[in-house]
């Protein structure tokens, strides 16, 4: 008998497990290179700016009305999302449903707020650079809204078909984590439409 | 109904003394046959050969548009082709070696290779494996169906705007190049995640990260990398797109964009592209040439952390493609700085193949001519890359000739040469079959003279000034000569390939019997039958050093060898072992997926997801869109074979 | 670490004569195409873009001998390393599939030679560096100020080239030939109307891009009197081969007097030929202008003194009657895809429009 003592012959976790599974490390690289991408959506931004500019640039000085209290919404639904992906580890069926649920009705409130938030937008999509980089870079980040909807949606749908509990949940813990994603970009997004340009003092 | 297992303690046995377990897993791995195994199979070992020869046929492709170029070029003022036509062919050529080329060819030695060198059964997703080459395979296709519609992308691969704008360009030309872009860094980047998943975590019990064989440190550099820089250049080409049907102005200088934000943004990810597309060539040169050599690489972690440190100032150099766009002096002194400064990882490397060759005993197989070939080209290309590295030099060479031979140097000598090694090195373990020495060696020759004879003289045709994506010249100009060398030597290069060809095609059926390790070579991948059957390992492999095969010799005490025979059994079902990232000590009892015609279906609809795109038929976007979202919830939808669900799951 | 590097030594004197002619020869090699096609010899005339001999700033080709020449040696002592690497200790014959050896590990660790590598690199490299910004620094602006200023402006597929002055009446436009006083540094102001060209006369500077939307500036001095060549180097389309332009260096007098001559208006001779003329004014005048006439196109180059030039078609073709007369019938054939089209002329009618051009002085 050769030592084997490297060998580690404990009781291992069988299939897809919270951290331990293929998925969820696949989702932090899916992460890492969508970050990059709206990394480079707000190079774009600021390379932009910095540019000179006949008149004054951002042409418009964005409104908050709007934009502050959706972004709380969106910070309160990665909360939501937090407690259902603990009461799913700690298996509190209840507690995990409602959570889902809320996030889920948190982030279409998101999506209807943002909607107004284009209408009333003075420039568009072909006004001026500064158009065009403003609902691309939205528009990206309202795909990806619309995407971690879909995953909460078959999540929940999975769920209450009875396919995961204490033992298996690591479809609920992956789409956690890329909400939280979400979450984190549009942070940068607001910060870098919505705040810079009254910290630039150009109002 | 059987019970669900949650966990389990698996057993530990002798893969010799299991017979019986070879059958079981044989019947679990083996996957459906026929037409529609060929289509849903998930085994690395089919996808990497099938990357491998796909990406060869690039070559091919993009070899055959070089040789017509080297006509038209060969004397001055030829009328073989029309400026369009020759636009078309030099646009086509680099963005076909580049891209469907220089990384897919890199990612199948990869994809065959990295799960048998980890010591594991498969790729972390295998499904996302076979998703990522038919995306490779479409993406290529899509892009020469505009070519050979006569439509094919004629602003050069880096695809300057406003030259590519819709005021300059108003044909479907820049499209196919801006959407087939787009479509492959899907392929690129998930791919990149694929690596970094398997490697970080499906390696055998005992591989600790200092333990990782070099070739794993530069897919997983590489992997970084393309996970960060791909979504530069999709964006870039997403945005041009925009800018080209929906009137933004990104580029458009009028309103206020900008034509450098395109250089910016494709430079941030063509710089580093080109490391990625040489770093796992490079490591693999690391991997193989020490076998040659009968003794393991010289400087390991120097090598490995060259690696990182290379792709890490890769990022950070995009500005030397731009110095002559007018940018400030200190920004020009710093890129300048940096990009001579990265030659000192490359330095390390070439130090290191040095001192392996010096204190080793080579052996002159086939694999190792172009293994010494490649360290002449690499140094080659490595010091014309410092020439341009210097700003007032650059000023002078940049967009001649000179750079032209630059990146061939790098491209076809850091890469080619390190593939052609590979290629004779490692077709024994995938085909079971040796190469022919002797043609082989003949295909050296012939490949390292053609190609020394082709791009050397461009050095000088670029001194002497000539331009490049110039489609003629005059007969005054002093680069006639020249010109008619190189396109010679194109020639010889691409006959010297041509006997590789045959080799494989010939060695295949007719080759000697290569055995399991034909090599004598040190790492897993040689520990199982050539080639290995479809679960790779009977038993996962335990490892306690970086030459699990070379351990007696090298005077490890018995008690501390590697056991590539003992370790773990895991039968029950289609299964690996997942371990954690840093010391490999086992974590998981991974569940393996089984065949699926979800990836290419997938594929498919990805494929008619940019079609529309292409035609700007809206409503069949929306039908790809919606066919994309359905086939992606079937493929992921929960299974309890794959240990996703409890309870009463399917 | 001492005992292998002896051994290195050693073995380098005592290794195989062949390896070492190989080497050799190998080297001799290299040099020889590098000197007889850079070096001052007969080469040069022959190739006009050939900077290493130019008449520019002397420390930028300085600077591109000294990395030219670090690079041969750093070539040349690598590939021999490699060969007497390789021949040291090779076997003479393959191994047999599968054979089992016994490694080579008794040198031990070559870590050492890696690192005395890595720090000859270093050096090398950190010095190269410095020697760059210092060149940088230099050739960042001209020894003077310059007196004369051009605005070039890049067109599919031609230059324009615009003296500027703060007097109105001295500017003037020409176009593919621009004339400077030789030892005045001239500033080059680069603007560009369509997509991106680059600006390179060899002999003189390095290039600058013309970008739309902004204009970049750089400065050319030519120490002796010349005609030098210039050529777009960024790639602009179809005709991108086919943009050249000429630089002139001439002696503050000779270029004073080209300067008058540019200021004035059609020749005399030109405005008394009224059949040309007037052939001129309609096939031509709506692209091309000539001071002192109607013709007053802006699309294509000024030719008011276009027979002051010495090329046409942006330094295509000599400035000849016979290429002129085949460059009006068929531009398409000379230059496919150029903007001037061809127009349907009769012989008389070309014949007019060549003698018209002709007395353009």
């Amino acid at each position: 008998m050769r030592s084997s003592a490297d060998i580690s012959v404990e009781r291992l976790p069988v299939g897809s497990i919270g951290h331990h599974a293929t998925g969820w490390w696949a989702m932090l690289g899916v992460i890492a290179t969508e970050s990059a991408l709206f990394g480079y959506l707000l190079f774009s931004y600021f390379y932009i700016a910095a540019q000179p500019h006949t008149g004054v640039f951002p042409p418009e000085l964005p409104r908050l009305t709007l934009a502050l209290p959706n972004t709380i919404i969106l910070l309160l639904s990665s909360v939501t999302v937090w407690l259902c992906e603990r009461a799913a580890r700690e298996g509190r069926e209840n507690s995990e449903l409602l959570g889902i649920s809320a996030t889920l009705a948190l982030g279409i409130i998101f999506v209807i707020v943002q909607m107004f938030e284009w209408k009333n937008k003075m420039s568009s999509l072909h006004s001026s650079v500064y158009g065009s980089l403003y609902f691309t870079t939205t528009g990206f980040h309202m795909a990806h809204v619309a995407i971690g909807l879909l995953m909460l949606v078959a999540v929940l749908v999975w769920r209450l078909r009875g396919y995961f509990g204490p033992h298996r949940h690591a479809y609920v813990s992956i789409a956690a984590i890329y909400w939280h994603f979400i979450d984190a970009v549009w942070l940068c997004v607001f910060f870098t439409y919505y705040l810079v340009p009254y910290l630039s003092g150009q109002s | 109904m059987r019970e669900i297992e949650y966990d389990r303690v698996p057993r530990i046995a002798d893969s010799r003394h299991e017979p019986d377990t070879a059958l079981r897993l044989k019947r679990y791995w083996e996957g459906s046959s026929g037409i529609y195994g060929w289509f849903a199979t998930v085994d690395h070992k089919r996808l990497g050969i099938r990357y491998i020869v796909t990406a060869f046929i690039f070559l091919g492709l993009g070899g055959i548009e070089a040789l017509i170029m080297r006509v038209q070029l060969a004397q001055p003022n030829e009328h073989v082709l029309t400026p369009e036509q020759y636009n078309q062919l030099f646009t086509m050529h680099g963005v076909t070696m580049i891209l469907w080329y220089a990384l897919p060819i890199l990612t199948g030695f990869s994809v065959y290779l990295q799960p048998l060198l980890l010591g594991c059964r498969d790729m972390a997703l295998p499904r996302l494996n076979a998703f990522t080459y038919w995306v490779f395979l479409f993406s290529g296709i899509f892009l020469y169906a505009g070519f050979f519609a006569g439509v094919g992308p004629d602003a050069g691969w880096f695809n300057y705007v406003p030259l590519a704008s819709i005021e300059q360009n108003p044909g479907p030309n820049i499209d196919f190049y801006a959407l087939a872009n787009i479509f492959l860094g899907i392929s690129t980047t998930l791919g990149g995640i694929n690596f970094i998943v398997t490697i970080l975590r499906f390696r055998a019990p005992g591989m600790s990260i200092n333990r990782l064989p070099i070739m794993s440190w530069g897919t997983l550099t590489i992997s970084v990398g393309s996970v960060l820089s791909v979504p530069a250049v999709s964006l870039a080409f997403f945005l041009l797109w925009m800018d080209r049907h929906f009137a933004t102005h990104f580029f458009d200088p009028a309103t206020g964009g900008q034509p450098l934000l395109w250089q910016h943004l494709f430079w941030l990810w063509g710089h580093p592209w080109v490391y990625i597309i040489v770093l796992p060539a490079l490591s693999m040169v690391s991997q193989a040439l020490p076998v040659c050599c009968r003794r393991p690489l010289v400087g390991y972690s120097m090598v490995a952390l060259a690696t990182i440190l290379t792709m890490v100032l890769g990022f950070g150099v995009w500005l030397h493609h731009m110095f002559a766009t007018g940018l400030p002096n200190m920004a020009l002194a710093f890129f300048s700085a940096v990009s001579i400064l990265i030659a000192i990882p490359s330095a390390v490397s070439l130090f290191a193949w040095l001192a392996t060759i010096w204190t080793g005993e080579p052996d002159f197989s086939t694999a190792f001519y172009f293994f010494a070939g490649f360290i002449v080209v690499f140094v080659i290309g490595g010091v014309s890359g410092f020439m341009t590295g210097s700003v007032p030099v650059d000023w002078q060479l940049t967009d001649t000739y000179f750079v032209v031979a630059h990146i061939h140097y790098v491209l076809i000598g850091w890469n080619l040469f390190a593939v052609l090694g590979a290629l004779y090195h490692w077709f024994p373990k995938m085909s079971g079959r040796m190469l022919d020495e002797k043609l082989g060696k003949i295909s050296f020759w012939l490949i390292f003279i053609g190609f020394n004879v082709a791009f050397f003289p461009m050095h000088i045709t670029g001194l002497l000034g000539m331009p490049r994506r110039v489609y003629t010249y005059s007969a005054d100009m002093g680069w006639s000569t020249l010109n008619l060398i190189t396109s010679i030597g194109a020639f010889v290069l691409a006959f010297g390939l041509l006997l590789t060809l045959i080799n494989v095609i010939r060695s295949r059926s007719a080759g000697k019997v290569a055995g399991a390790n034909p090599w004598d070579a040190d790492t897993l991948e040689w520990t199982t039958s050539s080639p290995p059957p479809p679960y790779n390992f009977v038993v996962i492999p335990t490892v306690s050093s970086r030459s699990p095969l070379w351990e007696d010799r090298l005077g490890v005490e018995e008690e501390k060898r590697s056991t590539p025979n003992r370790g773990l059994v895991l039968d029950h079902g289609k299964e690996t072992l997942g371990t954690t990232m840093l010391d490999a000590v086992p974590d998981v009892i991974v569940k393996m997926p089984e065949d699926s015609l979800a990836p290419i279906l997938l594929s498919l609809a990805l494929a008619a997801l940019f079609s529309t795109m292409m035609l700007e038929a809206w409503w069949w976007l929306a039908a790809s869109a919606l066919a994309i979202l359905i086939i992606t919830v079937f493929w992921l939808w929960p299974q309890r074979a794959l240990g996703e669900t409890e309870g009463v799951a399917p | 670490m001492k005992s292998e590097r002896s051994i290195l030594f050693h073995k380098v004197k005592s290794s195989r004569a062949a390896a070492k002619c190989k080497g050799q020869a190998h080297a001799i090699a290299f040099l020889l195409i590098l000197v007889t096609d850079l070096g001052v010899g007969p080469a040069d005339a022959h190739a006009p873009l050939n900077y290493l001999t130019g008449a520019g700033p002397r420390n930028v080709s300085t600077l591109t001998w000294g990395v030219l020449i670090i690079s041969i040696i750093v070539v040349l002592a690598t590939t021999s390393l490699l060969l007497i690497a390789i021949f040291r200790n090779s076997r003479s014959r393959s191994s047999e599939i599968g054979e089992r050896r016994e490694l080579i590990d008794r040198l031990g660790n070559a870590i050492p030679a890696i690192y005395a590598g890595l720090i000859a690199s270093a050096l090398v490299l950190f010095g190269v560096t410095i020697w760059t910004m210092v060149t940088l620094a230099e050739v960042a602006s001209p020894p003077s100020k310059p007196k004369i200023a051009i605005e070039i402006t890049g067109h599919k597929w031609w230059w324009e080239a615009r003296y500027l002055s703060n007097e109105p009446e001295q500017i003037f436009t020409t176009a593919n030939e621009i004339h400077i006083p030789v030892g005045e540094p001239v500033a080059i102001k680069l603007r560009s109307t369509d997509v991106i060209h680059s600006f390179w006369v060899p002999a003189l500077s390095g290039k600058t891009d013309l970008i739309p939307g902004q204009i970049n500036t750089t400065w050319i001095l030519a120490d002796r009197p010349g005609t030098f060549r210039g050529q777009c180097t960024e790639y602009c389309g179809l005709q991108h081969a086919h943009m050249g332009f000429e630089v002139v260096a001439s002696s503050n007098a000779d270029f004073e007097k080209w300067r008058q001559n540019q200021l004035k208006g059609a020749s005399d001779e030109a405005l008394g030929n009224e059949a040309g003329q007037r052939a001129f004014q309609q096939k031509c005048g709506v692209c091309h202008t000539v001071r002192g006439t109607t013709a007053g196109g802006r699309v294509g180059p000024d030719l008011t003194h276009l027979m002051s030039r010495t090329t046409i078609v942006a330094a295509t073709l000599p400035n000849k009657p016979g290429f002129l007369s085949g460059w009006i019938a068929d531009p398409q054939h000379v230059k496919p895809g150029s903007k001037m089209p061809k127009l349907q002329i009769s012989g008389n009618e070309l014949a007019a429009i060549r003698d018209y051009l002709q007395k353009l002085n």
